[in-house]
């Protein structure tokens, strides 16, 4: 996993990719259309756009579990033909197993690898406690906070040492002091000592709708049109790390790059929102 | 703190007092209530009603008596229960493996379950029970004869739910799991048999009962031993303080497999919330 097809090749590059599906009514519904983004191994990239645009959609392809209607992913290099070695996905919506116990949940990623379980275990016992979860171990899912079943998500996918992460909005559920917590607990392990492996930490591709958390997490922030989605603009983030996400925010170049991107974003939340009243009307 | 401890065991000493309290005041309700109508029963049937009809507790209960001490009409009590009970548990263990591993194929299997949907249908809308009568044809007046009946009911009570809980599998665990890297055996084994679990186990509580019946009407449609017979035999001579004697064993048969599946359930279901209004709260 660690060895990559091209060491500085990108790690992610979608292109001109397309995805349709159908929809109920019988019609072809367009998703995301010619959407072309690289990302480097490494970098930190954070995806906003207005809501039902086509953000999910985009990591799925990426993640190998939706092939694209036309055009071309590649992962390391290489087409992708399912998942592809590397991918770790956070989803959108829960999906730690109810019936494993935090450990075993943890656990899992190894033991589908054909890691032993003591092995395994150990493994997950780590990384529970790096995401803040000692003492928890034989919990079972249903008796943690929404929050903690997070951070059992987060580890689950991290036990793995993905090179490329894929997170579709993990924090937009928690309240806002939980999710500051979250933020630098992640910004932490990306980049921290070790963590996720290498000295350049992973490439991830972070989905929020929420422009500041994507200021204070990204290298660099994509705009999304409204769906079907394709790529806007792309902004560098001109902010230090390591970032405290508490106080970065009230910083005046933060302030100043939200400005800016939130001038691009805004017409798209528009165009959503009076879609969205015009279908109801 | 040490007040803190103090009160936190006065809470648990005061709950756990109230839910005994609580119980005994429910079991004597019903143990009330049994005594009302068996007492009601055994007067009326003493002073107004026929008890050649309605027989009585009384009678009942001798019958239950003689035919553990002294045996029955068919020979020992224990060998017609041993003899019911091995056709429907073996029917009971067919019926739901063959229930299990089939619904799973077909729940998770797309063009399978189109293929064999409209042959399910019909096979699900025969009467089962006359399948019964055709049996003994088939397989002879011996045990297995009522093993087909009890396999058919418990087949398709298991199947039905199996299919359903392969089918209703949550696709978000499924992608989770093979990014995680599991192979489709392993999708298999860790997420689709564990969330149809649920699902089984409550189809299993009412297959037992369908295995039970399946034996007894199996016996009823002919055979030379069991349950069924019995009850067969005590229609066949008027004596109906025997049948509801035969009706007293099967529900206690019925009822002890019940306890067993809720023990094997609870074992199994033990990630599970519990359900609303249970006591995991104080
Ligand atoms: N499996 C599918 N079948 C049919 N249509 C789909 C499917 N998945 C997504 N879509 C459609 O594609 C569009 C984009 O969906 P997607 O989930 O990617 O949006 P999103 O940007 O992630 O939205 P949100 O911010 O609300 O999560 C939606 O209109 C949705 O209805
Ligand atoms: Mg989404």
């Amino acid at each position: 996993m660690r060895t990559q097809a091209e060491p500085d090749g990108p790690a992610i590059e979608l292109r001109d990719a397309t995805k349709r599906f159908r929809s109920s009514s019988g019609g072809v519904h367009t998703a995301v259309r010619n959407l072309d983004l690289t990302v480097r191994a490494g970098e930190f990239v954070a995806v906003v756009g207005p809501t039902g645009c086509g953000k999910s959609t985009t990591l799925s392809l990426v993640s190998g579990l939706e092939p694209p209607s036309v055009g071309e992913v590649l992962v390391h290099g290489r087409p992708v033909d399912g998942i592809p070695d590397g991918v770790g996905y956070m989803f959108q919506t829960d999906a730690v197993l109810p019936w494993r116990t935090v450990l075993d949940n943890v656990a899992t990623g190894p033991r589908y690898r054909g890691v032993g379980r003591q092995k395994a275990r150990e493994q997950a016992r780590d990384w529970v406690q790096r995401v803040g979860l000692g003492g928890f171990e034989s919990y079972y899912p249903h008796q943690l906070s929404g929050g903690m079943r997070k951070r059992v998500a987060l580890a689950q996918t991290l036990v793995n040492e993905p090179s490329i992460l894929l997170m579709d909005e993990p924090f937009s559920a928690l309240d806002v002091q939980t999710r500051g917590l979250m933020q630098d607990e992640l910004l932490r392990l990306w980049a921290g000592d070790d963590p996720l492996g290498r000295g350049g930490g992973a490439a991830v591709v972070f989905v929020t709708h929420d422009l500041e958390e994507a200021l204070v997490l990204g290298d660099r922030v994509v705009v999304m049109t409204a769906g079907p989605a394709t790529v806007k603009a792309s902004f560098d983030v001109p902010l230090k790390r390591p970032r405290d996400a508490e106080e970065i925010r009230l910083t005046p170049e933060f302030l100043e790059i939200y400005r800016e991107v939130w001038e691009s974003l805004r017409e798209e939340v528009q165009i959503t929102r009076e879609r969205g009243t015009g279908n109801a009307a | 703190m040490l007040l803190e401890l103090d009160d936190h065991a006065t809470a648990v000493a005061q709950a756990r007092a109230v839910g005994r309290r609580r119980s005994l005041t429910v079991n004597a309700v019903r143990i009330l209530l049994v005594v009302a109508v068996l007492g009601t029963w055994e007067l009326a049937a003493t002073y107004w009603i026929d008890p050649f009809y309605y027989s009585k507790p009384s009678a009942i209960w001798n019958r239950l008596v003689d035919w553990f001490t002294s045996g029955t009409s068919q020979g020992s009590i224990w060998t017609q229960i041993a003899y019911t009970l091995e056709e429907a548990l073996i029917g009971f263990a067919l019926g739901s493996v063959g229930g299990v591993i089939l619904g799973i194929i077909l729940g998770r299997s797309r063009f399978l379950s189109d293929v064999c949907a409209p042959f399910i249908k019909a096979a699900n809308a025969i009467p089962r029970i006359i399948l019964a009568s055709l049996f003994v044809i088939w397989f002879g007046l011996g045990m297995s004869s009522k093993v087909a009946t009890a396999f058919i009911l418990v087949f398709f009570a298991v199947f039905f739910n199996a299919f359903q809980g392969a089918r209703e599998v949550d696709r978000n665990l499924v992608n989770n799991a093979r990014i995680l890297g599991a192979s489709r055996r392993a999708v298999l084994r860790t997420i689709v048999v564990p969330s149809a679990t649920s699902w089984i186990l409550a189809s299993l509580h009412s297959a037992f009962g369908f295995a039970i019946i399946g034996a007894i009407v199996g016996e009823y449609s002919g055979a030379d031993k069991g349950l069924g017979l019995l009850i067969n035999h005590a229609q066949g001579t008027f004596d109906s303080a025997g049948i509801y004697a035969g009706m007293i064993i099967i529900t206690v048969i019925a009822l002890l497999a019940e306890w067993l599946l809720t023990l094997l359930e609870r074992r199994l279901l033990r990630w599970r919330p519990p359900a609303a209004g249970s006591d995991a709260q104080i």
